[in-house]
Parts: structure tokens; sequence; C-alpha cells
């Protein structure tokens, strides 16, 4: 079927990314667009320079606060569940349980539905809505954890972890490296949940995000700047930091500190040990094998478009499933190191 | 508990990298898990469970009847380990199933322990079914034979002294009488029960230890109070025999007589014996290198037995029969030794002379001459000393000779572990062969704190690419490289490997145009030379 309804005819990879032309906007550009719906706040797919935006009102909190002046010319604030229509096509967001904000844009054009789901993750979140299955003709998944290694264990266990090696080592710092928005917050929620109430530390680059997850009603409990501290003083405490941050000079002012580091790429131990951590959490904000299959069955598009991460082995499996499913190479995707 | 303790206790060692943080993880085991499940886990660690079940192609076999072969492909590809591959991609629920009764690494050891050959495979594929990806790693790496977690023997028994609060000294003395799962050791550990009664015949005894000697310290001695030998550069060795059975120790105390077959089969006698285990070919020691073709073998060729023959150059006695001599003064052991030596006329074992001397300044001139294959340096002991567990200040002294020195030209830098995880603290370096930089060896102390920092900042301020934790850096930086000794190495680019490297200095002055050539490093290659104990 090659009508001007199918979607390879209206949906296109260009230079500047994931373009819908009846509409003339992209789905998270690569570079500044005139117009640009945006599916969640991570820099890769949330750029500076876009004239026109659209996205959800925690995407556009997020933007606000990292570009300042440079998020947009223009805004546009859309709730999951409504629809406003660009030019012929209609465009909504549904929950995709990946960050503060996060949503899947679907695409409406002449009877045919397209989902662009973003990043997306399936199991829940104390940070965000959870991923809402949307039945569609193309269904556009993400695919960081496209191997069947991948296979992100209970939060609970991670999470225990960490409480684990604080009752071992209660002389030593426990320095956490996780992303600074979503990851970092939601092992916040984590901690909570399970019982953890003493002040947490945060590095300088943490700061503003988890004041505007709190601002939206993300409880953190009690937080703390470490700048604030005598870093030696923080025995047995908890210090949240960028991954970057673990290898930094920044950490050796701490006493013996123990570095922790949270990521879906922990789960195999090459990449866990090239990271020089002591302790390797498996937690990611990304959908791992399991719930990227489930997802396949559960949205029941009959055409799979596979983008950044390790397409080959998705697409394998989606065509052996019956799927009618293509790689999707979309430029500027960052190998997601730290997710 | 059970499998899914051990696999945890496997990954937290697996990553710590601090002697102590794994002491922690261990006792926190011990402390936590009910016999005979912690009795499985010592044998494992100290490789008293030696078993070897699963080999590659029933895993592989097992793995390709329940997944797909291009994503299996895949996978391996991605991840590089058969075990770890097979571990995470495992079919069936992520989280361990939720049994009354948790799979037990007892009924596991055990299980396997009677199993037939053929009924492997469906044992392993129950038992991967019934755990989560940690439990599944640990279990396919225990019976693949190769847990690999940088655990020593001896960690694992200071650990048990520890959480026992017992000296390390009296676990290694009831060692090598006591067999998995260990429950009398552990009773004892746990107060409920005296110490296990072991034959003791075949005994590790803790070795006597020496101390670097300053040599300011040589005023305050008395020549006549001492004895010299040569510090023979072998490894240090006890060997144990009694009735027709012997065992060969390490000086931590690990059974090594596998690697020497012939040295173990000849001591048909009864004593206990300390020195130097050595290569002598044709009455030559030969350089530590060629001992090293032998250590860690779990066979040995005809051929290496015939290339390398082991050598036993014994400097004390500690049991003579069934008589300690331990407290007897050194002469008094010595002249056992002589006799015991002369009595026995075996090929492969002889007594390192002593270094006859008058004045200090006498040995001076030894140790400076003392660059031939075989020795390290003097040893200097008292000759009233008793034999005594440890490292006792005083009566036994290591007086090494000068090492040599190379200027090297800083070439990679990786990241350090635990308290140096910050930092760039494990440095390649080079020197010149033509117009190219090769590879000599790799250093990682010699430096101070402050040094270190200065180094780190060269890292950082000069890397010309990066490879995961390693910095490659442009060339420039002239490290003065001290090292006892350099050989002959097929692992290196360069054809040379250097013994025991350590940055001396931070040649910050010097133009790396200026860092030595690799045949400067080539002519301090030792040459087998005569036996200087001989005759």
């Amino acid at each position: 079927m090659t009508t001007d309804a199918d979607p390879e005819r209206w949906l296109q990879v260009t230079d500047g990314g994931l373009y819908c032309a009846p509409g003339d906007f992209y789905v998270d550009p690569h570079r500044g667009a005139e117009r640009a719906v945006i599916t969640h706040g991570h820099a890769d797919h949330a750029r500076w320079g876009n004239s026109h935006v659209l996205a959800t009102e925690g995407t556009l909190a997020i933007m606000a606060a990292r570009y300042g002046a440079d998020a947009w010319k223009t805004k546009q604030t859309l709730a999951y569940g409504e629809t406003v229509r660009i030019g012929p096509v209609a465009v909504s967001f549904a929950p995709a349980g990946h960050v503060l904000g996060s949503a899947q844009a679907v695409l409406e054009y002449k009877g045919a539905r397209v989902v662009v789901s973003g990043d997306y993750k399936r199991r829940a979140d104390p940070t965000c809505p959870s991923f809402e299955p949307v039945a569609c003709d193309v269904f556009i998944t993400e695919a960081t954890f496209g191997l069947p290694v991948f296979r992100h264990p209970p939060d609970s266990e991670e999470i225990g972890k960490l409480l684990r090696s604080l009752e071992t080592f209660p002389e030593r710092t426990h320095l956490l490296g996780a992303y600074a928005l979503g990851k970092a917050q939601r092992l916040l929620r984590l901690l909570r949940q399970a019982g953890y109430d003493r002040t947490i530390y945060l590095h300088g680059a943490m700061t503003a995000l988890c004041e505007l997850y709190e601002a939206h009603g993300v409880a953190l409990g009690p937080l703390e700047p470490v700048s604030r501290r005598d870093k030696k003083s923080l025995a047995g405490e908890i210090v949240l930091c960028p991954p970057s941050a673990l290898a930094d000079k920044w950490s050796r002012s701490f006493k013996d500190p123990l570095s922790v580091m949270a990521s879906g790429w922990m789960r195999v131990r090459q990449r866990a040990r090239q990271r020089n951590v002591e302790l390797p959490l498996i937690l990611s904000d990304h959908a791992d094998w399991d719930e990227l299959i489930q997802t396949l069955a559960d949205v029941g598009a009959p055409r799979v478009w596979v983008t950044h991460g390790r397409e080959e082995a998705l697409v394998h499996y989606a065509r052996r499933e019956g799927y009618d499913a293509d790689a999707l190479s979309l430029v500027g995707r960052e190998d997601e190191e730290d997710d | 508990m059970a499998v899914k303790a051990f696999a945890d206790l496997l990954e937290r060692l697996v990553f710590t990298a601090s002697r102590n943080g794994k002491l922690r993880h261990l006792e926190r085991y011990f402390a936590e898990t009910p016999d005979p499940d912690r009795g499985w886990a010592l044998a494992a660690l100290t490789d008293g469970f030696e078993k070897r079940v699963a080999t590659p192609a029933v895993i592989r076999g097992l793995i390709e009847e329940r997944a797909d072969p291009v994503l299996f492909r895949l996978s391996y590809d991605y991840v590089g380990d058969l075990a770890e591959t097979v571990s995470l991609m495992w079919p069936g629920p992520d989280e361990p199933a939720r049994e009354n009764a948790p799979l037990a690494l007892s009924s596991v050891v055990e299980t396997v322990q009677e199993a037939r050959k053929k009924d492997v495979p469906d044992l392993l594929a129950g038992w991967l079914d019934r755990l989560d990806a940690g439990g599944r790693f640990a279990l396919l790496k225990l019976l693949m034979g190769g847990l690999r977690v940088g655990v020593s023997a001896r960690l694992a028994k200071t650990a048990l002294a520890g959480y026992g609060q017992v000296d390390l000294d009296r676990i290694e003395e009831l060692w090598f009488g006591l067999a998995p799962p260990y429950e009398d050791l552990f009773a004892w550990l746990d107060g409920r029960a005296g110490p296990p009664a072991v034959d003791d015949r075949l005994m590790f005894r803790p070795m006597m230890l020496a101390n670097p000697l300053e040599e300011t310290e040589l005023d305050g001695l008395d020549p006549a109070d001492f004895a010299a030998e040569w510090k023979w550069d072998g490894i240090r060795v006890q060997l144990a025999a009694s009735e027709g059975a012997a065992k060969l120790f390490s000086r931590t105390g690990d059974e090594i007589g596998g690697s020497f077959p012939e040295i173990v089969a000849g001591a048909d006698f009864d004593a206990v014996l300390d020195g130097e285990l050595l290569i002598l070919r044709d009455d030559q020691v030969r350089p530590f290198n060629d001992l090293q073709q032998r250590l860690g073998r779990k066979t040995v060729s005809a051929k290496m037995l015939r290339d390398y023959p082991a050598h036993l150059r014994a400097y004390d006695m500690l049991f003579d029969g069934g008589e300690d001599l331990r407290a007897l003064p050194l002469d008094a052991r010595r002249a056992r030794l002589a006799a015991f030596v002369a009595r026995q006329n075996k090929s492969w074992l002889d007594l390192s002379p002593e270094v006859p001397f008058e004045r200090w300044d006498e040995l001076h001139g030894h140790r400076s001459d003392a660059r031939e294959a075989g020795i390290e340096g003097l040893m200097l002991k008292r000759r009233d000393s008793a034999y005594l567990a440890g490292r006792p200040k005083g009566p036994w002294f290591k007086w090494k000779r000068d090492p040599l020195v190379a200027d090297c030209v800083l070439m990679y830098a990786q990241r350090g572990h635990g308290k140096r995880s910050s930092f760039y603290s494990d440095y390649t370096f080079g020197v010149w062969r033509g117009e190219e930089i090769v590879p000599v060896g790799k250093a990682y102390f010699g430096f101070t704190d402050v040094e270190l920092r200065q180094l780190d900042k060269y890292v950082r301020d000069h890397t010309v690419e990066r490879y995961g934790p390693v910095r490659a850096v442009e060339f420039g930086l002239v490290l003065e490289v001290a090292f006892d000794s350099i050989h002959p190495s097929t692992r290196h680019k360069s054809g040379l490997a250097m013994r025991f490297p350590r940055v001396s200095r931070i040649r910050w002055d010097k133009p790396h145009e200026e860092a030595d050539r690799i045949e400067t490093l080539e002519a301090l290659v030792e040459k087998p030379a005569a036996d200087a104990a001989a005759g």
C-alpha cells in the first residue's frame, strides 16, 4: 500500500530528524527546527533553538530550566489525552513512563496512526505516570537495551543492595552516580519508599532538577547540597552525583568513597568494570528486553520501526513474530552511556 | 540465602578492590549463612571444590535448545563471556522463583558429586530455572571451575580468623587437616566447640619473614652475632613430608606441590624444610623467568620437567622426624639441616651455604657483586634466633642489591581502584626502538601522594585517546623506573618484561627523546651464570 495515507509517505527520516511533511513539523529534531514536537526533556531529544515547541507541561518546565531563553520562541502545552491539529495532522500525547513529562507522540493523518514512543519503560516509576499502549498502524520503538541479556531486576532488589552496603560499610561515603534528569529523582523516591529517611546530599548538578520535581509534586524527602558540608564528615551517607563525577577529582575529597552507579548497562560485568564502580546497580529508565517485546504485543501495531540502540536483535525478533519490522536510523542519538 | 547469597557474595567480591572491603563481605557472609552452605562456599573460594562438572559445550547445548540462535549470537558478541551471556538471557522469570526452600549451595555440590555425567545437563537446566541471573552466573562459574573473584585462600582464611576472633596462624595450622564443608571449623569459630582435631603431619607452618635492612642499622649490630646467606631469586617454599607423603607450600600456605611433582614424589623422608624453590639446570640457577614457566601449572609435561627441573635450596629446618626444632637457635637448626641434607643425598635438594664474613664492609662488596642470575642480595640472620611465625623485628634482615633503573616514556595510564579510583595511577611506560616507543612495563607505586596528583593532572591534560578506563597520553614525560631484573617475554611487544618495576623518580626535566633505548635494556637481561652455591 503506497497511498498518501501510508506513513512512509508522510513521516520521513531526514538530516534534521523525524519529519512530518503534511504538518511541517519534526518530532525530537536533532537541531533547532521551526516547529518541534518534543517527547521528553533529555538533551538528545529536547534540544535548544527550536522556534515553536509543543510538549507536555513537565517537559516544557525541564526545557526552560535547562535552556532558559534559548528553549523556544513560542511554546504550546499539551496534556496527556488532549489533541491538537497541526495542519491536517492530529497530534496527541500518551504517557511514556520514562521521566517526568515524558510522552509518546501520537500522530494521525488520513486515517493512519503512528506512535512515536520516544524513550519509555514499562515498570512503575514513582515520579511519572505509567506507559499507556496506544493502538496504531506503525509503532516506533527505541531499542537501547534491545538484546535478551538486558533484563532489569526488580527496583527493590537493587535499592536493597545499596542499603545493605551502607550497613556493611558505615564509615564510607556512598557516592551514587545517576543521570541528573529522571534517574536521580526516581532513586530518591525508591530510597524513601524503602524507608531510608536520612538526608541525602546532592552534587551541584543535581539540585535544579530535584527542585523542579518537587515543584511538580514528587516529594523527595530531606535533601541538602553537599557543597555546604565538610566532605570528610559524610561517613555512611549517600551523595547523589552525575556519573561523570565518580571518576572526577571531585570524588576524592570524600573519605574512603564507595562508588555506586545506577544504570541498565551495569547488567553486563565488563561495562560495570569499565566504569570502575564498586557497587553497580541495574536500574534504568529504558525498557529492558522483556518490556520491549511485551510492548510490541500490547500495542499490536502491524508495522514496527526500531530506532537508537541495538536495532538488529529487536528487528530480528519482531520479524520472526510476524511484524513488518525495520530499523529506522536516526542520527544524533547519543549512546546513552549513563542510562 | 543459599545459592543466591553465594552469588551476591561473589558479585561484591568481584567489584571490591580493597582487601579490607573483601574481608568485610566475607565475614558478613560467614556470619549470616548457615552450615553447610558457608562451608561449601569456603571450599569454592579456597579451591577445595575442584570438580569441573559443566563444560562450555554442555552450556552452549542448553542455551541453543532454549534461545533463538541469532539472538544468542548477537548477545554473546556483545557480552563476550559464555557463562555470563547464558546467565543473563536464560529464559524464565528474572525474579527468583518464590519457593519455600530456595536452592541450597550444599544440595548443588552434594548432588553433582554423586551425579553421572549424562545427567549433568538436565540437573543444570533444572537449577538454572530456579535461579535469578546472578545465581545462574555463580552456579555456572562454580561448576565450570573458574570463579576468579580475586580472593586468595589466604584472604578467605583471614576473614575466618576475623569472623571467629581467632589467630590466623591457628587456622593455618589446622587448615590442611580439615575438609569441606568445614562444620567442625565453624563450630569452633562460633564458640560452640573446641578447635577441631586434625592430623598435623602435613600441615603448613606459618613462616618466619625478614625485614628490609636500612644500612644505617648495621652500625649498631655485631657481625659475630649474624650469619649471612645469599638471597635467592626463586620463591620461598615449605616442604612438609611424612610417611611417604609430602606437600609443598608457598609463602602464604597455598599448596603448590601439583606444579612440582618431582619434589613431592622425591620427598620420602619425615621432615619440614624451609627453602627457596629454583630452577637448576647443569648446576646453574636459571633466571626467575624459567621458574615462572612452572608456577601455577596443573599438569606438568615430561618436557617441562626436563627443560625446567625444580630444585629446593634449603636454609632452615622446622621439624626433623617428629621433633619440633623451631625453638632452637638458628645455628643448631642449620647443623641439623646440613646433616640431614648430606644424609639424604638427593639431586634436587641442597643446602644454601653461609657467606663467610668478618666485617660488614666485606658484605657490601658481596652484595654489589651479586648481580648474577639467581641472587637478589643477601640475608642476615641472628645466629641465636628461634623460628618465629610472622615478621618479628630484629632477628632476620633482607638486604637486596640496588635496583636497576631505566628512563622510560609514559605511554598509557589507567585509573586505580578504591581510594585511587579517581586517579590515573597505573602507568604503562616504554622505551625507544628505532623511531617508535614500545612498552616495557607497568608500575603503580613508588611515587608519593603529591606526585600522584601531579601525574594524574599530567595524564588528564595530555590525553590523546581513551579506551574505557585507560588513557593514551601524548609522549613527553619521562619516568625513571627502578626494577629488580629484566627478562625476555613473549607477552610484550618489546620482548622484555621487568620484574617488580616501580617509579623511582619523575623526570619532569628530561626530554622524552633522551629516554633509554631498547638495546640498553636488552643488555641488562640476565644470562644464566655459574651456580654461586656450587662447591
